[in-house]
């Protein structure tokens, strides 16, 4: 059946598509292209010989581990915290998320210089610590300040997307359930998690992707040595001494890391939803 | 178990706001000791005030959110439409698989491959691009998949019949577009333009990569000034936006909590 | 001779969606001032149909004249037909007045005309009064009214309804049934009605075009489709009826469950087999040995001005609707007159539609789900 499209409906996308040929595919095709040449613009592996020799491989399994550190935590934190919002009065809960937007709503560079300025040396922490005997502790300039700093972060992007599929679930399915006998514990794991695996697998992509990623927190919360792959990728594309070439071929490994990682959480929520289902 | 959890609560929101809170303190202080409060003074303020650079980049950040935003708004909505409309299911999941890209691409990826577009242009043309159209494009680029996740479902929750009906009785497409559809899905493209001018003030990854010497963003300037040392007048500019952004969130959580109460008033 | 007359005409229409024939070669004439009624079960092609003469739908082949001219390709806002759409579609953003008015505000009308149209419009569907109202402040069958309002006030030559009444309750439905009629008859328009509702077909219309599978099954007067159905399917649509093979003995005789029938119908070769429909309110009930055939009660249902009986005999479930009460397990005979019989030529539809002995389509498909989910 021929629906009769107009003019219009047929080619409102076309600019959108020609915006997206030339700066989302052609930017990565240029990815592409310079991850496997040389300086000289002919075909090569070395970029990936030399990433698999190297430091690269042992960097990209720290960003691995800080991502997925820092992703738990803010799960175990998130998780109950949502549960206890969703259980006070509507009007409490909107003022929490506002209060919950707001850090979210300030740049990011600005939310880790606060924590920079409280971890300092001199800064107030170490000062409270100082004048209650304790002396100086060394806060910032480690892997914990890292994490904190990525959890600071990125906290309320696993918070808003639990909430958001908390808040919408039927709440007479908490009632049915308990009024089928199952205990506060039993709601909880057999008809709360399972409804709101959705939410966390958002939230997990969410957290996951720019902790992997990032390069500013680790420069101004990590040890002086401590590289990151966001911080290799942005040396080699920012500084002098760096090559394009090495930097695409890092970013392009990322890339295809973090698809990789995308499909197999979608997949894992695709099948618990329909097991969720069946049950 | 009630209690508990607000304890909880509330611990997790001391700790989000001790840090902004003590920067707010300290933006006060008289001196630039990040520990001892020696005496209040709007001393860092008056001198970000006089920091031009910081002014400037305020005013770049604003200029550049202000036309993405609303370039993004455009035609992004003009791709939902198209792509709402499009028959064929594999070319549709072809489109939002691109659309999706820049969202699940790392920013960091986003940026580099946007540099690199931008550096070979530049070799080729021979000339220094680097500047306000370069972060345009890359900050529209960004926010179109937004717009475009925005209005879609608004569309999708059309009667299907409006623009039929709007036709019907007379409208050409394009006058059926806007005088029924339009109305329809005009709440996703504020939305979606509203997620836009604040991407676009929040962005730093992608604008660090395709920003040149000429023009730099707040959060760009931000960054070149907090990497190393912490000056005071980042407090006080720290506790500005903070205080802007806070004001802007209420105004709209009452702007909403009215209309939700006009609408209740009426239905009645 | 009376193509003067024709408004509408679709010829050799056809439609087809991935492989479905949606339409097949639909052939149709319409006439001017007719109150036109589209009847069939879901999925019968009859919106598809009054999609393509709104300008909504492309066929894939056929065309659509009006007034003799071919309308193929003109787009739907240059049609002088208005649609009400199933869920009336009303502007949200725009007052009853506005919704109204929106028509003729295209058409650029002078803002004294467009007043007074409104006005007269919504009198005539009885929202006089209503036009600051918010559309989504009404009741269904309001914004049904708006709806109609809307649509006739940019004065269209043909009104295509598509099933307007689906979303209201029993009784408001039975009354707009009537209004629309007035409605039609006081503007002296065409009106082309979806429905699948064999009652507010045969109540209202002029002609009815009952379709299913894409086809045109039969077009006639409701008097005709309900007295002398083309076919199996139609008899078995509109209305309850009683469906036996039967084999035609000569001119005006027929032969059917045993017994040999005087009838009204000719032109059938001797010894054609074909279906006889006796409907069961035209049965009369007597003793037994007085009965042209004779069977046993098996249930009694009442349902106020009547009772419905099934009768068996000899394996084939009758239904016989009758005032007079008869037990279950009472010997009863029937009675059936030659005009209470009418012939069909065999079809694709013959022996689909067969006896009482289940008594609903619904149920029998519930206990079957229920098999097999067990």
């Amino acid at each position: 059946m021929k629906t009769k499209k107009s003019l219009l409906q047929r080619y409102a996308a076309s600019p959108y598509m020609v915006w997206s040929v030339l700066f989302v595919i052609a930017p990565l095709l240029f990815v592409i292209y310079y991850a496997f040449t040389d300086r000289n613009g002919t075909f090569s592996f070395n970029n990936f010989s030399r990433m698999f020799s190297g430091e690269t491989p042992k960097v990209f399994v720290i960003s691995l581990a800080f991502a997925f550190v820092s992703t738990l935590i803010c799960l175990i934190i998130a998780y109950p915290l949502a549960y206890s919002m969703i259980k006070t009065k509507k009007k409490t809960q909107n003022m929490l998320i506002m209060l919950f937007m707001l850090p979210m709503w300030m740049n990011f560079v600005l939310r880790t210089y606060a924590i920079s300025f409280l971890l300092e040396d001199r800064g107030l922490i170490n000062q409270l610590f100082t004048s209650i005997g304790l002396g100086q502790i060394k806060l910032i300039n480690t892997s914990g300040a890292v994490i904190f700093g990525m959890i600071y972060n990125f906290l309320p992007y696993m918070l808003l997307p639990i909430y958001s599929v908390m808040s919408k679930m039927d709440k007479s399915l908490i009632e049915a359930s308990e009024d089928l006998g199952c205990n506060r514990l039993h709601t909880l794991t057999k008809v709360i998690l399972p409804l709101s695996i959705p939410g966390i697998v958002s939230g997990i992509t969410m957290v996951f992707v720019p902790s992997v990623s990032t390069f500013y927190i680790s420069q101004k919360l990590g040890p002086s040595d401590f590289t990151l792959i966001g911080d290799e990728i942005e040396t080699e594309i920012k500084s002098a001494a760096g090559s394009y070439n090495y930097g695409s071929a890092i970013s392009f490994v990322l890339m295809i890391l973090i698809f990789i990682c995308l499909i197999v959480m979608n997949k894992f929520s695709d099948e618990d939803a329909q097991g969720g289902m069946l049950v | 178990m009630k209690i508990s959890g607000k304890i909880y609560i509330g611990i997790i929101f001391a700790m989000l706001y001790i840090p902004i809170l003590v920067i707010i303190f300290f933006s006060f202080n008289s001196s630039n000791s990040m520990a001892v409060f020696s005496g209040f003074s709007l001393k860092w303020y008056g001198e970000l005030f006089k920091n031009d650079k910081a002014i400037d980049a305020l005013v770049n950040s604003l200029m550049l959110a202000v036309s993405s935003s609303l370039i993004a708004t455009v035609l992004g909505t003009a791709a939902a439409v198209g792509i709402y409309n499009i028959k064929s299911k594999r070319a549709k999941t072809a489109v939002m698989t691109v659309t999706n890209i820049p969202m699940m691409n790392p920013d960091i990826v986003t940026g580099v491959s946007i540099m690199l577009l931008f550096a070979f242009a530049a070799t080729l043309l021979k000339l220094e691009i680097f500047g306000f159209f370069t972060m345009l494009i890359a900050h529209i680029t960004f926010n179109l998949p937004y717009v475009i996740l925005c209005v879609m479902p608004k569309l999708k929750q059309m009667d299907k019949n409006l623009p039929e009906a709007a036709m019907d009785l007379g409208c050409t497409p394009l006058q059926a577009f806007f005088k029924a559809e339009f109305f329809e899905i005009l709440p996703g493209i504020a939305t979606g333009m509203l997620m836009a001018f604040t991407l676009s003030l929040d962005d730093f990854v992608i604008s660090y990569f395709a920003a040149g010497e000429s023009f730099q963003t707040l959060p760009i300037y931000i960054y070149s000034m907090t990497k190393r040392r912490v000056l005071p007048d980042m407090n006080a500019l720290f506790s500005v936006i903070f205080i802007v952004i806070f004001a802007l969130l209420l105004i709209r959580n009452l702007m909403t909590k009215d209309s939700s109460n006009v609408k209740k008033a009426v239905n009645r | 001779m009376r193509m003067e007359n024709v408004l509408l005409r679709l010829e050799n229409i056809s439609v087809s969606f991935d492989d479905d024939l949606i339409l097949n070669d639909i052939s149709l004439e319409i006439k001017d001032k007719e109150f036109v009624t589209l009847l069939g079960p879901s999925g019968c092609g009859k919106t598809t149909t009054l999609r393509i003469i709104g300008g909504f739908v492309n066929p894939d082949a056929g065309n659509v004249y009006f007034n003799g001219v071919i309308m193929n390709d003109v787009p739907p806002y240059k049609r002088p037909v208005n649609t009400i759409f199933q869920k009336y579609a009303l502007f949200p953003h725009l007052n009853v007045f506005e919704n109204v008015a929106f028509g003729l505000r295209i058409l650029k009308k002078p803002e004294k005309e467009i007043k007074q149209t409104v006005n007269e419009m919504l009198t005539l569907v009885n929202l006089s009064g209503f036009s600051t109202r918010n559309v989504s402040s009404l009741s269904g069958g309001q914004q049904q009214r708006v709806a109609i309002a809307r649509a006739l006030a940019v004065r269209p030559k043909i009104l295509l309804l598509d099933e307007p009444l689906g979303a209201l309750d029993l009784k408001l439905r039975k009354d707009m049934q009537v209004e629309l009629k007035n409605i039609q008859q006081q503007l002296d328009i065409t009106f082309i009605y979806v429905t699948h509702d064999q009652e507010e077909a045969l109540s209202m219309s002029d002609t009815v075009v009952v379709m299913d599978n894409g086809c045109i099954q039969q077009i006639g007067s409701p008097l005709d489709i309900y007295n002398e159905p083309k076919n199996a399917f139609v008899a078995d649509f509109i209305g309850e009826s009683n469906i036996l093979d039967a084999v035609m003995k000569e001119d005006y005789s027929v032969s059917f469950a045993g017994h040999i029938f005087k009838c009204l119908d000719s032109g059938f070769a001797e010894g054609e087999p074909a279906d006889a429909v006796v409907r069961p309110e035209d049965i009369d009930l007597v003793e037994p040995e007085k009965g042209m055939l004779s069977g046993t009660v098996t249930s009694v249902t009442f349902r106020g001005v009547h009772f419905e009986i099934i009768v068996d005999i000899r394996g084939f479930k009758w239904m016989i609707q009758t005032t007079d009460y008869y037990p279950v397990g009472m010997s009863v005979g029937l009675v059936i007159g030659p005009d209470d019989i009418h012939i069909m030529k065999k079809s694709e539809y013959s022996g689909r539609f067969g006896d009482y002995s289940t008594y609903s389509d619904e149920i029998e498909e519930l206990s079957e789900n229920t098999e097999e989910e067990v």
